[in-house]
């Protein structure tokens, strides 16, 4: 590294060592903007992407009031979609590409959402669970050193927690009625709950990411230690459900004052994020499918404002 | 995609509420400016946050610098005589 290069690359890590801020215009590494390229799409892919399993279920709520809530979340997540390109275009990228790399597969999004929605009780698991780790890790990254994104996190944590909310009070209403729906709740749970910490990502031993991550403050906390955080917060709310956890080796260890868990079956883990899911291909699909037959309406609005603004001129030049 | 113009970038900044500023809330893509305030709308006041947005297309504001930042903003920090703490005034003057 030429000694300019790596002045500033010093006085780069002591800024983000005393908790500064770093903007869109200030001099970072190539390696900080992509890494931050990299994390905030791929945050936002998953917002996107996130709509569809839930999307499967709008038509068939089964209240308006619980419809309206589904609609409104659902609504939210393609907001916090756009907050997120926002900030990832900060940093030199185009929508277009954003969206090129998804649909080509050359970008990640979270895999919890190449699960199948099977029944009405998933509209409740992904609330309370898939949101609520959601909301673990995005709580954190509100102190994440890029300024766009902390700001966009901040917004996004608080229309969250309505999410989670609504969520569990799909799951207690069901959890409070027949034996029937009861299972329905427990059978949700049971696909949900493994797919859930694995959002959290591999392993601190196995993560390549996230010592450098740490460094610079992108992340403020490991992925065992929110995955830990999500545990300790979520097995007493399933307790008031009176749902079983579906981990044998889930116990409360008194000595670490957390709860101890099984081992996540990292195999499956790979698997589902090599794009061998259940649903990878039907996602990804749909996905491209909506940006295709949208390509016209986009097209057609250009056209409109550009003819709209030819007159304008057009008119004040007759004018003139 | 085919040779077609993608929409531009606009900046949004919403007024939360009269007797205060707009305040930049973020960034959206639309195709003209009637469109950028339908969409602001709908990304950045969904739940009462607004009660009035300023749109401007995002290459059209003229940002200063970080560079610049020493040469515009540190003539400022030895001046301490703008601040009303700078004056010595004895503890019995009220009201100043």
């Amino acid at each position: 590294m030429d000694p300019k290069q790596k002045a500033l690359a010093e006085q780069f890590q002591a800024r983000i060592d005393a908790d500064e801020k770093i903007e869109p215009k200030d001099w970072m590494p190539d390696a900080y903007r992509k890494t931050l390229i990299r994390q905030i799409s791929q945050h936002a892919h998953s917002e996107v992407v996130g709509m569809l399993p839930e999307g499967n279920w709008v038509t068939r709520a089964p209240s308006l009031r619980r419809k309206v809530a589904l609609l409104a979340k659902i609504q939210d997540e393609a907001g916090h979609g756009l907050y997120l390109y926002g900030a990832a275009e900060t940093l030199g990228i185009d929508r277009e590409e954003l969206l090129e790399e998804l649909h080509t597969g050359k970008a990640k999004y979270s895999s919890i959402f190449n699960y199948p929605s099977l029944s009405w009780a998933d509209m409740g698991a992904i609330g309370w669970l898939v949101d609520g780790a959601a909301i673990m890790n995005q709580v954190m990254l509100t102190r994440t050193s890029y300024g766009p994104y902390a700001r966009a996190m901040v917004r996004i944590c608080k229309e969250e927690s309505f999410h989670q909310r609504q969520g569990y009070e799909i799951l207690l209403t069901l959890c409070r009625g027949t034996e029937a729906q009861k299972q329905m709740a427990q059978d949700s749970l049971n696909r949900w709950w493994w797919p859930s910490l694995m959002m959290f990502g591999p392993s601190d031993e196995a993560s390549t990411h996230t010592q450098q991550s740490m460094d610079w403050r992108i992340k403020r906390k490991t992925n065992d230690e929110l995955r830990q955080q999500f545990v300790d917060a979520t097995v007493p709310q399933a307790d008031f459900l009176g749902l079983t956890v579906p981990d044998p080796d889930l116990k409360w260890n008194e000595a670490r004052g957390h709860y101890d868990f099984g081992e996540i079956d990292w195999a499956e883990f790979w698997n589902v994020v090599k794009g061998n899911g259940p649903c990878n291909r039907q996602r990804m699909q749909a996905r491209i499918k909506a940006h295709e037959e949208g390509a016209w309406v986009r097209e057609a609005a250009m056209a409109y404002a550009e003819k709209r603004q030819k007159r304008q001129e057009e008119r004040k030049a007759a004018v003139a | 995609m085919t040779n077609k113009k993608n929409w531009p970038l606009w900046e949004v900044f919403i007024r939360s509420k009269n007797g205060l500023s707009h305040k930049h809330a973020g960034s959206l893509h639309a195709a003209d400016a009637e469109m950028a305030i339908e969409n602001a709308r709908d990304v950045y006041t969904r739940r009462s946050e607004g009660v009035s947005i300023w749109v401007v297309e995002s290459r059209y504001i003229t940002a200063s610098s970080p560079n610049q930042a020493e040469s515009l903003f540190d003539p400022a920090d030895d001046k301490v005589y703008r601040h009303p703490t700078f004056y010595n005034l004895p503890d019995e003057v009220k009201h100043i």
